[in-house]
């Protein structure tokens, strides 16, 4: 090994001031700190994990958020209130509409308005789609971390389906920026639900092909079972949601326990839970999810009510002081704005509460003593978007 | 059986070289272009490259002339003379190994009479590079990589060792041109209309050695050395330019290499199993390295298709396959050879 010079020792404690707090706290004579991130293949973002190693065995994991903080709060307070929905749509860019719903919720709440049935029921339908948009790509990405590369194709061709729909209603892809205080932008396009149909019928096709491809296969299962188990009581503790906590074994769905108006209540579906609480459950779960996804999106099809797309609003939108917290379950889990008013155009203060951040948070408690590729793993299933973890 | 003309030692020497990077680069580059970008970009329901050329086939001379024009970056903190060294090590053994093989009846580059011995012997020192590349590049990801790329050949290898001598016993040689000769002029109990190639007497060692195989050059569900989502790419995360184009390289023609002695061992090599075909006739010397490539085309096949099937395995579970299960099958194996053999 060549001699160290000065300039490198300058450039390398240089390197520690600029790491901070973590490389200090981790940086010690036993084991060895392996920094996961920010630029990582596993980490889909920008989000550091700093291992300590005995060889390959974790000692202790410290996730470091906020290389991804664009400060969305704060934007939204020098926006107006229709313009907020553009910002929120990028928190979890893989489920956009998701995201615009709960914000113009708590703004309609503010104003006491109530958008016309149909209205909501294709609010519905879109927030659905865009859950199905998520999670299949999530299936394709557990897989593709767990090492299986072709599944992951197989998840963005599919997506594909859910996305021209989105698009032929709303005009965008990945962010629609279509919903509004008081309703929708537009009504569904001629044709539509015909093709939504047939498009739900890939969807499901999708899950058959990734149930034998991927959950079937007995190394993702070796992998997967049994790996990175949460306990119901440690994932209520660290505020887990969605899918992640209905793996724990927790019956707890939002769209069904909170009814915030939208139309889940008008069909028939089901919340299903595992419990096991371990990465090949919360693989399950979610698989299961685009399917009750797809159920429900079907239903909602067959039952859609004629009608007005948008409630009367005023022209400029004021919304007066108060404060309303909505909550809805978004793809990853609960996803809530609490917004204050001042009376003003925009939001005086808007906090809000991704599933992500929470999902992230357990990650210290549960690759307690696993190896390297399972910290990957478990990653991959808790799933995490880093927009959403960092807002 | 000689070739009718008398070349002087240096002009054999000369189509020697000549030809041994025909063999190393032929088939690697083939595997790249069939399997890497075609077969796997129809299974992944996409069309793989299409611009460079018709269906992309200049597509690999693109990607060389692309490495040729990066930087080749030695890490500041990196043991300088090993970081350099490595790769060309790794390339030598793949070398190193074609050596062994015969394409056809005059067409060997070295006929050795402990031939698998030294096959098996070779083909691990490519482990030795990947250690020292994994060493040398003072990365920790790097480091994993190469530790467990060593665990791995290390776990891997008896296997394959076992596999072989299976069929080592039935042709009763270590030759590889005298395997290929008593693979076809074999005969299964009795039956000799197609030889007897030992794909179909060595089933459980065939399955066994490409096991093995695929674990040897480190391809999914085996591919933790690289593991692009846990070490972004193991031993070769500081490696850029030529250096990285090495690896790259290396990892198919070793493929190609791995697939050849397949195709020697368990295939029938050169010859066809038909019993009209005159295998000493001169004809075997240019038609023997397109059979061969043909069966290497399948075996590699096989590999590139379990790599883009299968999940990746966690190294422990990669451990106790190879002690727990392939090592004890292919114990009984040997001893289901030995006694046929005695008994036959």
């Amino acid at each position: 090994m060549a001699a160290i010079t000065e300039r490198q020792k300058l450039a390398y404690a240089n390197a520690q001031a600029a790491d901070g707090r973590v490389n200090l706290e981790f940086e010690t004579d036993e084991g060895m700190t392996l920094n996961m991130g920010p630029q990582h293949p596993a980490t889909h973002g920008t989000l550091r994990i700093v291992l300590k190693l005995d060889g390959e065995q974790v000692i202790s994991c410290e996730p470091v958020m906020g290389y991804m903080h664009r400060g969305y709060e704060k934007l939204t307070e020098v926006r107006t209130y229709p313009q907020v929905t553009t910002l929120v749509n990028r928190i979890d860019w893989l489920g956009s509409f998701a995201n615009e719903v709960p914000f113009i919720l708590a703004a309609e709440k503010l104003m006491d308005i109530e958008a016309p049935p149909r209205a909501q029921w294709i609010r519905t339908l879109l927030f659905e789609m865009s859950r199905i948009a998520n999670i299949s790509l999530f299936v394709g990405d557990m897989a593709l971390h767990i090492g299986a590369m072709t599944a992951a194709f197989y998840a963005f061709r599919d997506r594909e389906y859910v996305l021209n729909q989105i698009e032929s209603a709303t005009g965008g892809r990945f962010h629609p920026n279509f919903d509004r205080i008081g309703g929708l932008k537009d009504d569904l396009p001629k044709g539509w639900i015909v093709d939504t149909k047939a498009s739900m019928e890939r969807i499901r096709d999708f899950c058959d092909e990734m149930e034998t491809l991927v959950e079937g296969n007995e190394i993702f299962q070796a992998r997967t079972r049994g790996v990175g188990v949460i306990p119901a009581d440690v994932a209520m503790a660290y505020g887990l949601s969605g899918a992640n906590l209905r793996a724990s074994g927790v019956d707890w769905d939002l769209r069904r326990d909170q009814p915030v108006g939208l139309a889940w209540n008008e069909v028939d579906w089901h919340v299903w839970t595992h419990p096991d609480g371990d990465s090949f459950s919360r693989f399950w779960v979610r698989l299961q999810e685009i399917r009750e996804s797809t159920k429900i999106i079907d239903q909602l099809l067959d039952g859609l009510p004629s009608g007005a797309i948008m409630a009367k609003v005023p022209r400029i939108i004021k919304v007066p002081e108060g404060e309303a917290w909505v909550a809805t379950e978004n793809p990853l889990g609960e996803m809530g704005y609490y917004v204050v008013s001042k009376g003003d155009l925009g939001p005086f203060r808007v906090k809000i509460r991704t599933a992500s951040f929470n999902n992230v948070a357990v990650v210290p408690w549960v690759t307690r003593g696993v190896y390297v590729p399972d910290v990957v793993t478990i990653l991959a299933s808790l799933y995490f978007i880093l927009g959403d973890i960092d807002r | 059986m000689v070739l009718a003309l008398h070349l002087s030692y240096w002009q054999v020497s000369a189509l020697r070289s000549v030809g041994i990077l025909a063999a190393v680069l032929l088939p690697a580059g083939t595997f790249v272009y069939l399997f890497l970008f075609k077969m796997v970009s129809f299974m992944q329901s996409r069309l793989g490259p299409m611009e460079a050329g018709p269906f992309g086939s200049m597509q690999l001379l693109a990607e060389v002339g692309k490495f040729l024009q990066k930087e080749d970056i030695v890490p500041e903190r990196a043991d300088r003379k090993l970081f350099k060294f490595a790769p060309y090590l790794v390339v030598g053994t793949v070398l190193l190994v074609y050596l062994a093989v015969p394409f056809g009846p005059d067409m060997w580059f070295a006929n050795l009479n402990g031939g698998v011995f030294y096959l098996l012997a070779v083909s691990s020192i490519s482990a030795l590079g990947v250690l020292i590349a994994g060493w040398s590049s003072a990365n920790k990801y790097a480091l994993i990589g190469g530790l467990r790329a060593a665990g791995q050949l290390i776990a891997y290898e008896l296997p394959m060792v076992l596999a072989v001598i299976g069929v080592v016993i039935q042709a009763g040689t270590m030759n590889l041109a005298g395997i290929v000769a008593a693979q076809a002029g074999g005969s299964i109990f009795g039956f000799d209309g197609i030889g007897n190639p030992y794909a179909i007497t060595q089933i459980v060692g065939l399955c066994i050695f490409l096991v093995a195989v695929q674990a040897e050059l480190g391809q999914t569900p085996f591919d933790m050395p690289i593991a692009e989502s846990e070490l972004v790419t193991g031993y070769i995360t500081d490696y850029s330019g030529l250096r990285f184009m090495m690896f790259f390289i290396v990892e198919f023609a070793s493929a190609g290499a791995f697939a050849a002695v397949a195709a020697t061992l368990f295939l029938g090599g050169w010859t066809v199993p038909a019993a009209w075909a005159d295998l000493n006739s001169n004809w075997f010397n240019v038609i023997g390295p397109i059979i061969m490539l043909t069966k290497m085309l399948l075996i590699g096949g096989l590999i590139f298709f379990v790599r883009f099937t299968f999940p990746r395995f966690r190294e422990d579970q990669l451990q106790r396959l190879a002690w727990t299960v392939l090592i004890p099958i292919s114990l009984l194996n040997i001893l289901a050879t030995t006694v046929l053999k005695v008994a036959f």
